[in-house]
């Protein structure tokens, strides 16, 4: 065992402001959608707005990111293992199992963490992503666009993909809850350290 | 120069802490609108020195000088009370519409004609009378305030001392026509005050959005026509053209892609808001985003008849007539000492800062006429017609005056019947509260046919909202009209944000949120119950 750096100071930086964006995102923007009153309308689409925009280019400095350190790889799913995984969580956490993972830096998501975080990045958030940005520029479509789609399309795809997200969000923050104790996981996500059954990286 | 700074609530901080990236907003100053002397002193033409006997006598000084003038308003609406609409090609105007107030001005002459723009027109039948000295320059032009065309007159003052209110003892003089004459000028709010604020039979009764409290409004009530706004007068806005004022209800500029008025580029008809401010007004671009669907009014002009002046809503014509024991007219008030029922003029409903009914709208209105068949089985019957489409590109949701009541109806001709209330004559409903009398003259004396069967059948008539705009900080909030109790709802053929959500998305999305929870929360009970037994 020995304490890895496995979540570098980018990554952890863009985990937790993406966090902090999607909640509020998802607070005002269920606000917009009519499911209660909090802001206010105006208030609720400005903040939401900003939100969206600073989402927006921290997500062009991720990318850059996972490009230029191949960081990429760590989302290519495989099937290897991901029946064990499913097993271990709806039976194995039950009845003391080990998890059947074992993590290393070059692959720390499981299988089931791969296809989940995968559909995060290729699904749902292009889905928000363009959605909203058609929502937010509806006053400037192009004639061809404004014939074929319409604004409640677009409100009623944008509000699916929220939904989604929150499904992914309540599902995630519950999972990082199931390590050896009830913070193992989120910890590496503060400190970026976590102990590995592999050697320490040289500095 | 004010400038208003919008304060961002803290809480934006707590949530993102981007409050920073906000734009901070400014209007521009106000100064009141300042005026180019004169070029003439009117007190120095010896013309005018008088003396008059009549109010026409003066016109005719007036037009020594001014030789076009009276050619030219009789050319205007404001004399022919005629309006040719090239849209629905009706023929409208006060000579020939019908509206749920006091029905038709004919056969109500001079009543109603004591605010046509000249003197002497008794019969309606016939037009307005020819000669030039016909003509009233002093209803417009008078800058004294002394000039009043008494309201049983046909357009006259009265050159004697006269009674008004009938039986109120209070006594009104003739004016000083010399001092009047000598002291003419530009047009202001009084001006077309005097017959705009009263349509209807009195203050604010018509339209909602025009009455006395704009002769000298708030900037709250009016920022254009405050005197401590812009101080405009309506022609600043309703601009005129030889004597022709722009703007119309008829044919209402309902979206005005020409935007701000430029000499030699544009009509320079300034009656519409974007001859002022242009097409895209506001510095929030969300905002700007609005335009091509709502108009400016909708969210600027909040509520109407704010001014302390209420205004009818409602007036059912079939209660009239009920007397009291001693066979005298009756007058109630309401809660808010406005006057409920008369026995001239049946049940009324009064209303002050009242939220306007809002419609799709192109500027077209079409008019049930007087001799139009109509459907009788199913009232609410529409006097007037709103043309307007969600996607139609020159329509736009504008508000609305909804004015309601009950009025009489032909059974027989399924028409609407005009109504002589008002006459020295002992048919007028007025005089003798005996509606058969009163439809019957008024068929004989306008020529059109009453079968001698009548009921009462409740209308509806739409009055477009533009005046008393407050200061932008009392306009509209987003969440006036994105929220589920918004005024806009059952407008229909647009998505509103936080208004129009689809009931099946939220139905199933609530649905897996709470599925999502009720496994979460069923999986860590599950973890504690096994550990516990692991424990023990």
């Amino acid at each position: 065992m020995s304490r890895v750096m496995i979540f570098k100071r980018f990554e952890r930086f863009w985990h937790w402001f993406q966090a902090l964006l999607i909640f509020s995102l998802l607070i005002t923007g269920f606000e917009i959608h009519g499911s209660y009153s909090l802001l206010g309308f105006g208030d609720a689409t400005r903040l939401h707005t900003i939100a969206a925009w600073s989402l927006i280019v921290l997500w062009l400095f991720a990318i850059f990111w996972h490009i230029t350190t191949g960081e990429w790889r760590q989302y290519v799913p495989t099937r290897d293992g991901l029946f064990a995984v499913m097993h271990y969580y709806l039976i194995g956490t039950f009845t003391g199992a080990e998890h059947p993972y074992r993590k290393t830096s070059k692959a720390k998501h499981n299988p089931l963490q791969r296809l989940a975080y995968l559909f995060f990045k290729l699904v749902i958030s292009p889905v928000i992503w363009v959605s909203g940005l058609l929502y937010l520029f509806y006053n400037d479509w192009p004639a061809v666009l404004a014939g074929a789609l319409n604004l409640e399309t677009v409100a009623l795809v944008h509000t699916a993909a929220a939904f989604a997200m929150l499904v992914f969000i309540i599902a995630h923050v519950y999972m990082t809850t199931m390590g050896h104790t009830l913070t193992s996981h989120i910890k590496p996500m503060v400190t970026g350290y976590e102990e590995l059954d592999e050697p320490a990286e040289k500095p | 120069m004010a400038k208003l700074i919008m304060a961002y609530p803290a809480k934006y901080l707590v949530v993102s802490g981007l409050a920073a990236l906000l734009m901070f907003a400014g209007t521009p100053g106000w100064a009141a609108i300042e005026r180019s002397p004169a070029t003439a002193d009117h007190s120095k033409f010896k013309s005018l020195k008088g003396p008059f006997e009549t109010a026409s006598q003066v016109t005719e000084a007036c037009l020594e000088c001014h030789t076009e003038a009276a050619g030219q308003i009789k050319e205007t609406t404001h004399w022919t009370w005629l309006y040719q609409h090239e849209e629905t090609g009706q023929t409208l105007g006060k000579n020939k519409v019908i509206n749920s107030f006091c029905g038709m001005a004919v056969t109500n002459e001079p009543r109603c004609t004591s605010c046509h723009v000249g003197y002497g027109w008794k019969d309606m039948n016939e037009p307005p009378p020819e000669a030039d000295s016909a003509v009233d320059c002093l209803v417009c032009h008078d800058t004294t305030g002394d000039y009043w065309k008494f309201p049983t007159l046909a357009g006259d003052p009265t050159y004697v001392p006269r009674e008004w209110p009938k039986g109120s003892g209070k006594i009104v003089q003739p004016p000083d026509l010399p001092n009047i004459a000598q002291n003419v000028g530009a047009t202001g709010r009084e001006n077309c005050g005097s017959c705009h604020f009263y349509g209807g039979g009195g203050d604010g009764v018509k339209h909602g959005d025009l009455d006395s409290s704009l002769i000298s409004p708030d900037r709250s009530l009016d920022v254009h026509m405050s005197p401590d706004g812009a101080n405009f007068s309506c022609s600043d806005c309703h601009s005129t053209w030889g004597h022709s004022v722009s703007g119309s209800r008829y044919q209402v500029n309902a979206k005005d892609t020409l935007g701000i008025d430029i000499p030699g580029h544009t009509d320079l008809s300034r009656a519409s808001c974007e001859s002022c401010h242009g097409p895209a007004p506001h510095e929030k671009e969300k905002l700007n985003d609005h335009v091509n669907k709502v108009a400016c009014q909708t969210c600027h002009v909040p509520a109407f008849a704010r001014g302390g002046v209420p205004t009818k809503m409602w007036w059912d014509w079939s209660t009239a007539g009920e007397l009291d024991e001693n066979s005298k007219p009756i007058v109630t008030y309401d809660a808010d000492g406005h006057v409920s029922y008369l026995s001239e003029k049946g049940d009324f409903r009064h209303g002050e800062n009242v939220v306007p009914y809002y419609a799709w709208f192109d500027g077209t209105v079409e008019y049930t006429m007087v001799e139009d068949q109509f459907d009788i089985d199913n009232p609410p019957l529409e006097i007037n017609r709103l043309d307007g489409e969600p996607n139609d590109p020159g329509s736009r949701i504008w508000p609305f005056k909804l004015m309601q009541g009950k009025q009489p109806f032909d059974t027989e001709y399924k028409t609407l019947l005009a109504t002589h209330v008002f006459g020295a004559d002992d048919s007028s409903l007025w005089s003798n509260y005996d509606w058969p009398k009163a439809l019957k003259f008024a068929s004989e004396k306008s020529g059109l046919p009453f079968s001698g069967n009548f009921d009462f059948i409740e209308t509806r008539m739409y009055w477009p909202i533009t005046h008393m705009v407050p200061t932008a900080d009392q306009a509209l909030r987003c969440g006036s009209c994105h929220t589920a109790e918004s005024r806009l709802a059952g407008i229909g053929g647009i998505y509103m944000p936080g208004h129009s959500a689809n009931p099946w998305l939220n139905r199933i999305g609530w649905l897996v949120v709470s599925l999502t929870l009720a496994g979460v929360v069923i999986h860590a009970l599950a973890r504690v119950v096994f550990r516990r037994r692991k424990q023990s």
